[in-house]
C-alpha cells in the first residue's frame, strides 16, 4: 500500500477518517472560513437558514479588503452592514478597513497552521498554502452553508509534484517560477488538481515566496496548492514549539498524478503579457512596450520582501515622466516595516504613490482604474481582458523588480539592469 | 429536469471578469448584473439574451474570481444552462449551489453553432437541435450536484437536511 499525499492526509483528517485516496468524495470541516466583503452575501444567504450565528464562530475569518477604504456610499453601507452582523454573531476574527488583504492576514498573523483546512469565499484562498495547508476558494453562499454546518463536501485532488532544484539567479523571483508555469499549464493546466511544491531547494524560497507560489497556483485551474511545513517555516514561526510532523507531508511513497523537477537556473525574469496568463515571454522580448502605469501590491506581491526589492531597484533613481507608480503594502505591518527600513521613504522619493493596505486596483474597484488604450504593469495576478477598468486598456504581470525597473524606465524593462547586486 | 432555447456560443476560458466585470460589483441587485452579463465577451448579450437561451462554450468556463454574482447575472438574464467542455471549478459549485443547470460535453461546443434552437436531454444524456439535424452527448453532473440542484439550490438542500436533523 502506497504512501498519502499531504492534501489526503489533510483531508483524512478534516473529514474524522483514517485516510482518504484521491478521487473520494469527502465530507471536510474546515479549521478556518474566510470572506471579505462579500460576508455581505454570505450574510444574505445565511439568513435563510434562520439561525442566530455560524457553527463556530471563533473559526470565521472576515476582512475588508476588496474596496477600502469604501470607495462608493454602497460600499460604505455594505461595510457598515458586515460590522454589525459580525459583532451580532460574535465573529472575533475581524478585519477592518487598512488592516490588509485577507490571504496575507491569515499566513501573517499565524491564524493558519500546517495541516489545517481553509476555505474561503474568494479564489486565492489556495495562498495558505505557504505555510503547510490546504486552502481553496468557493462562493459565498456555499460559505454560508459552512457557517450554518460547519462543514462541506469536497472531492481530493490529485497532486502534481513540482519540485525545485537549483538557486535562482540575480533578479529573479518566486514570481517569474510562477509566471513561467503559467506559460507551461496554461490556465487549465492543473483544474481541480494540487500543486505540491518540494525538493531541498525549497528552504531558498522564503514564506513570503511560497505565498507567490501557491497564489498564482489558482490561475493555472488548481484547487489548491501546498508547500509543506519545513526547517524554513519552523524558523519563520518559533513559538509553534513542536516542529512540523509526518501529517504535513507527504509520504516518501505518495502517488502523484505527475512529478516535475523544475531548474531554477533556467528561469529568467518574466513577463505575462495581455490578455492572457499563459502569454509569457522573456522581459526582452516585451522591451518596446511602453507603460502608463506600474503597480505593486495585491495578494499575489505586496509583501515587504517585493516592497524591499522595488526600494533596491528605485533607490537614487526617479519614474519615468508621465508614469504612475502605484504602491498598496499587503498588510498595515508590511506598510509599518516598510516605514520603518526607510522603503517607503524610497519609493516615494522616486516619485511612486502610496496607497492603503487592501487589493488595491487589482480588482478595477478603485485606486488606479486604467483608462481606454492605457497599459499598466502590474505585479498582481490576473491580466483578463478589462479586469483593472477599461476593456481597452492592457495588462502585463511581472515581479515587483520588474514592476519599478519598468516604472524608471517608461517601458517595460529588464530588473536586472537596475539589481545589480544579489539581494 | 429539461431546458429548451437558443444558443449563445463562447470560446475557452471565458473569465467571470468577463460574465461579470469588477466594476459592477459594489451594488448587488441581479437584474443590475444581468444588465452587464457577459458584457466583457460580448457588448450585446446583456440586451438581446432571451429567457430560456443556451450558453454553449469551450473549456474552463469560470475561471478566475470565486464571485457568484457571475452566475447571479446569468441566471437572472434568464439563461436557462451552460453546456462547456470543462468548467473552473468554483463557478461550478457556484452555478450548483444557486441552482442553474451547468452540464459538461465534449462535443457541444464543435457542434453547435450561435442562434441554433436546442432542447437539453439531462435523463438522455443529450443536448439536440430542435430540428433534430444535430446531437451532443452530455456528462451528466454528478449525483450530489443533481441532488442540490433537483432542490433549488444548496440553501434549500441544507435547509431540508437541518429539517431532518432538528425532526
Amino acid at each position: 500500500m502506497s504512501g498519502r499525499t499531504v492534501a489526503e492526509k489533510i483531508l483524512a483528517r478534516a473529514s474524522g477518517l483514517d485516510s482518504v485516496r484521491a478521487g473520494e468524495v469527502v465530507e471536510a470541516s474546515p479549521d478556518l472560513v474566510l470572506s471579505h466583503e462579500n460576508t455581505f452575501l454570505v450574510d444574505r444567504s445565511f439568513s435563510e437558514f434562520g439561525l442566530s450565528r455560524p457553527w463556530d464562530p471563533d473559526r470565521v475569518v472576515v476582512v475588508l479588503d476588496h474596496r477600502t477604504p469604501a470607495n462608493t456610499a454602497e460600499t460604505a453601507r455594505v461595510h457598515a452592514k458586515i460590522r454589525e452582523t459580525v459583532k451580532r454573531m460574535g465573529i472575533g476574527k475581524f478585519f477592518d478597513v487598512g488592516q490588509g488583504i485577507c490571504h496575507q492576514l491569515l499566513v501573517e498573523q499565524k491564524l493558519v497552521r500546517p495541516g489545517g483546512l481553509v476555505v474561503g469565499a474568494d479564489s486565492h484562498t489556495s495562498t495558505a498554502g505557504a505555510v503547510g495547508a490546504f486552502g481553496t476558494g468557493l462562493g459565498a453562499t456555499e460559505v454560508a452553508g459552512v457557517w450554518a454546518t460547519g462543514r462541506t463536501w469536497l472531492k481530493v485532488p490529485e497532486t502534481m509534484r513540482i519540485n525545485m532544484v537549483g538557486h535562482l539567479n540575480r533578479a529573479v523571483f518566486p514570481k517569474d517560477i510562477a509566471l513561467h508555469l503559467a506559460s507551461k499549464l496554461g490556465p487549465s493546466g492543473a483544474d481541480y488538481k494540487c500543486i505540491e511544491f518540494g525538493g531541498m531547494f525549497l528552504f531558498d524560497i522564503s514564506i513570503s515566496g511560497r505565498m507567490v507560489l501557491c497564489n498564482m497556483a489558482v490561475e493555472m485551474g488548481a484547487k489548491t496548492a501546498i508547500v509543506p511545513a519545513d526547517a524554513t517555516f519552523a524558523a519563520w514561526s518559533p513559538e509553534c514549539k513542536e516542529p512540523p510532523g509526518d501529517a504535513c507531508r507527504s509520504d516518501p511513497d505518495a502517488r502523484f498524478e505527475s512529478t516535475t523537477d523544475l531548474e531554477m537556473e533556467r528561469i529568467t525574469p518574466l513577463v505575462s503579457g495581455p490578455h492572457r496568463i499563459e502569454a509569457v515571454r522573456s522581459v526582452e522580448e516585451f522591451g518596446d512596450v511602453r507603460i502608463d502605469q506600474a503597480f505593486i501590491g495585491t495578494c499575489t506581491n505586496g509583501r515587504l520582501e517585493d516592497l524591499i526589492a522595488a526600494s533596491w531597484v528605485l533607490k537614487g533613481n526617479r519614474i519615468a515622466p508621465g508614469v504612475r507608480l502605484i504602491v498598496s503594502p499587503a498588510s498595515r505591518t508590511v506598510l509599518a516595516d516598510a516605514l520603518d527600513m526607510g522603503v517607503i521613504q524610497t519609493i516615494v522619493n522616486a516619485g511612486g504613490t502610496i496607497l492603503p493596505p487592501g487589493c488595491g486596483p487589482c480588482l478595477g474597484a478603485h485606486e488606479g482604474v486604467l483608462g481606454p488604450g492605457e497599459v499598466c504593469i502590474s505585479s498582481g495576478n490576473r491580466n483578463f481582458r478589462g479586469r483593472m477598468g477599461s476593456d481597452e486598456a492592457e495588462i502585463y504581470l511581472a515581479s515587483p523588480a520588474t514592476v519599478a525597473a519598468s516604472a524608471i524606465e517608461g517601458k517595460v524593462a529588464d530588473p536586472r539592469r537596475w539589481l545589480t547586486v544579489d539581494l | 429536469m429539461t431546458s429548451e432555447g437558443r444558443v449563445w456560443k463562447f470560446g475557452d476560458d471565458v473569465n467571470t471578469d468577463m460574465i461579470i466585470p469588477g466594476r459592477y460589483l459594489d451594488r448587488y441587485d441581479p437584474k443590475h448584473l444581468a444588465s452587464h452579463a457577459m458584457e466583457g465577451a460580448d457588448k450585446d448579450f446583456a440586451s438581446k439574451v432571451r429567457p430560456d437561451d443556451i450558453v454553449i462554450a469551450g473549456k474552463n468556463f469560470g475561471c478566475g474570481s470565486s464571485r457568484e454574482q457571475a452566475v447571479v447575472a446569468l441566471k437572472e438574464s434568464g439563461v436557462s444552462a451552460v453546456i462547456a467542455k470543462s468548467f473552473a471549478r468554483i463557478f461550478y459549485r457556484n452555478a450548483i449551489n444557486l441552482g442553474l443547470l451547468v452540464i459538461a460535453s465534449d462535443s457541444a461546443a464543435e457542434v453547435f453553432k450561435d442562434g441554433d434552437m436546442v432542447a437539453v436531454d439531462l435523463g438522455g444524456s443529450a443536448v439536440r437541435s430542435k430540428d433534430g439535424t444535430k446531437m451532443a452527448p452530455l456528462h451528466k453532473p454528478p449525483e450530489r450536484a443533481m441532488a442540490i440542484l433537483r432542490a433549488g439550490g444548496l440553501i434549500p438542500y441544507i435547509k431540508s437536511s437541518l429539517g431532518r436533523e432538528v425532526g
